[in-house]
């Protein structure tokens, strides 16, 4: 059944009516027009479809829209701030942390969850905050180093 | 000729016979000076596999704005082949990296390519490239002396701009050159390529060029392209492979708000201008198929491939077979390969716009030309009615280049509905579809003399293919034979470097054991046995970037080595890792990789695919197989398929040796070769256990552990 749901989108309100079941990462895609945001699996296998809700990393393919109303949803286009990109974008970049790049927003959306959680993560933590998030290409050596050294560069309280 | 030589282009000038479409081109594109370079007999090695087009020139542009444009039919999927071809032009025509834009894998606007495979972007279009480029720079100094009325030899080109060494103030830039009216020719005077010693961009290292795009989400793949009034499809799919629909029902979708449904014969699609209302539409189409006549399952298929593997084709042999004088001490194993998948993030996509007879396509493919070709066929078109255009592909690793299904699938729909039409594949469909790296046998019976020699090898592969099976040891009496006949129950294709791991797992898994038995080294066997001088050079490289200390296996440190190559490159890895018995898990703690692949033209982006390649291989080697039933594919999702993680990855080192006097040979698929090895011979040196299997699961490793006692 179609309803309306209104959430804050990359700092926008926006609304959007449709059926509330549908999931967010189709609704970001074609009705928002926002194509960051992949489509891997549709099965929250692989971490493409990543986006922030309230700041937590979510698998948008499961999650239905209606479940947004009210929140501050946050996808790959709504990182870079007036223009200017987010560490985590910059050490990507940097660091040659991708390939293919279609795991790279999704990975670079989790990156931002685990570091709000744990700024300055060991290695270790790395590997495991980030072991849902699939890559096929191999960047997973870079990617590691591309999010120590965004950690790093985010000590002087810029997220 | 040899193919990894550079092309001697043919410089005399000639009618340009361009067929319509080129010359509309020319027009399309406005001013510039545009150069042709004759593929010709000269072509690189996928043109000459294939039938010729009738015009098959290429060309480059440097346009009013001092800008040079390669067009390439080769397609970008990750491997980052846009900047190492960037920078042969950019050394070659004399002008800034940042000057060059490269338009790749658009069928209107690029030369014919075979396709994105068999590592062919810098050693297949990089020789004829540069030698364009070389050409345009010639044609440019022409252009100056006649501009400047200065002899061409006092001009000198550089960062896009030429003047006379006499007075350099007179000068002009290339933009200034090409502005006005098209100008298409080729030079009158044979120029030289540059010498390694000239170099200032090639063999340098520069990042990719599609960062910014790919972390900001604006790098547009095939299901990111809009356009008004699109459908998404769904298509109705058989159980099984060989399974035949029996009767369908569509009237529930038919009725769901939106949705068409499309049925011709056997294809049966249901679209919506939403995907996932689609896909929920879909799910309410009630469909009986007949079972697949299929009966094998992963167990039964190594036997099958085996009796139906024909009568063989010798690939390699010298020597004989026969008694020995000397006492021999012969070692005879079966090796086992199961089918992998290429498991790309991105699913087989397409968008196709029908209108009249002319047809848009915007498919992730590595053979774009190729799909052209097969949407044209399907749809009865010209092959010039039909445009391709290949925006960033998500992964492709040989899995894009043999199934181009979903662009035919997109264009019959957008023909049938006269809209749009975008066709995303599931995860399950991306899984059932795939054309999987064949599962394979390899037999391997060879004799060992007391002087530690080996003396005979006999070498047997069913259904892996040649690539890399025939060996490069110095061995008197040998043979090796490639049974290829095999039918699978599904689709196989090339898988990165096809058939080479397979086939050096099993080599250098027996080599391993040679050694052993001989009490040696392993690395030590392989360097007694070894003539190649490159061969010899990344072993000895990666010896010592890893801090080699020899000892006979199983050591009991947990190291491996294998050495191997493909696409004209020469490979070397150790590996070291850790068993645990009692779990059977083999974590890989570090792998050391050396690689002589020619001139490198951006190391940088040999390094990345270096550390792909074993990354990507640990999966075939510990984890990826595909299980399967009476045509049915069991693994059909990224959590029954286990690719490799994070937690999976070791510390990985590599090593490129300087080699810049060599041709460029192929860089994106040698390093997988021997992950497979390098682990089994590591597993072997932690735990003297020997696994014949791949991959190495947890549970293949704890039984071969448990039966050793």
């Amino acid at each position: 059944m179609a309803e309306t749901i209104a959430f804050t989108l990359n700092d926008k309100p926006v609304s959007v009516t449709t059926d509330g079941q549908r999931p967010l990462l189709w609704v970001l895609r074609t009705d928002f027009g926002l194509t960051g945001t992949k489509f891997g699996c549709g099965q929250a296998d692989c971490g493409t479809c990543t986006v922030l809700v309230d700041n937590k990393a979510v698998r948008s393919c499961v999650y239905p829209v209606r479940n947004a109303r009210g929140r501050q949803v946050r996808t790959i286009e709504g990182l870079a701030a007036n223009g200017e990109l987010h560490p985590l974008q910059k050490a990507f970049v940097e660091h040659d942390a991708l390939q293919c790049g279609f795991c790279t927003p999704g990975m670079i959306l989790a990156a931002y969850s685990l570091l709000l959680k744990n700024p300055q993560p060991t290695r270790e933590e790395i590997i495991q905050g980030m072991s849902r998030n699939l890559c096929r290409c191999g960047a997973h050596t870079r990617i590691i180093d591309a999010i120590q050294s965004a950690a790093a560069a985010m000590m002087g309280g810029k997220v | 000729m040899n193919r990894h030589e550079y092309p001697n282009i043919d410089f005399t000038d000639f009618a340009l016979d361009l067929d319509l479409s080129r010359r509309d081109l020319l027009k399309t594109l406005g001013g510039g000076i545009f150069i042709f370079f004759c593929l010709g007999d000269r072509a690189p090695l996928e043109a000459q596999q294939n039938s010729l087009p009738s015009d098959f020139n290429a060309f480059l542009r440097i346009g009013a704005d001092g800008r040079v444009t390669c067009y390439t039919g080769k397609i970008e999927m990750g491997q980052g082949n846009l900047m190492g071809l960037a920078q042969l032009l950019a050394e070659e025509v004399d002008v800034r990296l940042e000057s060059v834009d490269v338009v790749a894998g658009d069928t209107l606007l690029c030369p014919w390519d075979g396709g994105t495979w068999g590592s062919t972007s810098t050693r297949g279009f990089g020789p004829p490239l540069r030698a364009a480029g070389a050409e345009a720079r010639m044609v440019l100094l022409e252009l100056a002396a006649e501009r400047l009325r200065v002899p061409q030899g006092r001009l000198i080109a550089q960062d896009g701009v030429i003047f006379d060494s006499q007075q350099p103030d007179q000068r002009v830039t290339y933009g200034e050159l090409a502005q006005g009216q098209p100008i298409a020719r080729h030079a009158k005077q044979k120029p030289a390529l540059k010498s390694p010693s000239e170099f200032k961009v090639i063999n340098t290292p520069h990042l990719r060029r599609d960062g910014l795009e790919k972390v900001t989400g604006k790098a547009v793949y095939a299901g990111d392209v809009r356009l008004p009034g699109m459908l998404y499809a769904r298509i109705l799919r058989p159980p099984a492979h060989g399974a035949k629909l029996k009767n369908v029902d569509t009237s529930a979708a038919e009725k769901v708000e939106g949705v068409t449904v499309v049925r011709d014969g056997d294809f049966v699609a249901v679209l919506h201008p939403n995907w996932d209302q689609a896909d929920a539409a879909l799910a309410k189409v009630v469909a009986e198929f007949d079972p697949s006549p299929s009966t094998l399952d992963d167990q039964t298929i190594f036997d099958y491939l085996v009796a139906h593997g024909g009568s063989g084709r010798i690939v390699a042999q010298g020597g004989a077979f026969g008694p020995s004088r000397t006492p021999l001490t012969v070692v005879e194993h079966t090796y086992f390969d199961g089918y992998k998948a290429h498991a790309p993030l991105e699913t087989h996509t397409a968008l196709a716009q029908v209108e009249g007879n002319k047809v848009t396509v915007w498919v992730g493919t590595q053979t774009p030309f190729p799909a052209r070709d097969e949407i044209a066929q399907t749809l009865g078109f010209a092959a010039n009615n039909v445009r391709v255009i290949t925006p960033f592909v998500g992964g492709g690793f040989g899995g894009k280049g043999s199934v181009n299904t979903q662009a035919v699938e997109a264009a019959r729909l957008s023909r049938a509905t006269g809209k749009p039409v975008q066709v995303c594949w599931s995860r399950e469909e991306e899984f059932f579809f795939d054309a999987f790296r064949p599962a394979a046998v390899v037999k391997i019976k060879a004799a060992l003399g007391k002087d530690g020699r080996v003396a005979s090898w006999d070498y047997s592969v069913y259904a892996a293919g040649d690539r890399g099976a025939a060996h490069f040891y110095d061995i008197p009496n040998h043979r090796t034979t490639s049974f290829d006949a095999a039918v699978h129950p599904f689709a196989t294709g090339p898988w990165r470097a096809p058939g080479n791991s397979t086939n050096c797992f099993a080599r250098e898994s027996h080599i391993d054991l040679l050694a052993a038995h001989a009490k040696m080294d392993p690395i030590e066997f392989r360097l007694r046995h070894l003539k190649d001088q490159r061969a010899i050079g990344v072993l000895k490289a990666a010896a010592e970037k890893f801090g080699w200390q020899p000892a006979p296996a199983p050591s009991g440190r947990g190291l491996g080595v294998a050495v191997g190559t493909d696409v004209g490159a020469w490979v070397a890895e150790i590996a070291e890792v850790e068993v645990d018995p009692r779990t059977g898990h083999v974590q890989v703690k570090r792998v050391v990789c050396a690689q002589d692949m020619g001139l490198v033209v951006n190391p940088q982006g040999a390094t990345l695919q270096m550390e792909g390649c074993i990354t990507m291989g640990l999966g075939y080697t510990l984890s990826e197989d595909i299980h399967f039933q009476n045509g049915m594919i069991l693994d059909r999702s990224l959590d029954a398929y286990e690719l490799p993680g994070f937690a999976a990855v070791p510390q990985i080192e590599t090593v490129l040796l300087d080699r810049r006097d060599q041709p460029m040979n192929g860089g994106g698929e040698p390093a997988i070769i021997l992950v497979g090895a390098v682990v089994a011979n590591a597993i072997y040196d932690a735990t003297g256990t020997r696994l014949f299997q791949l991959p190495m699961t947890p549970e293949r490793v704890r039984q071969a552990i448990a039966a050793l006692g």
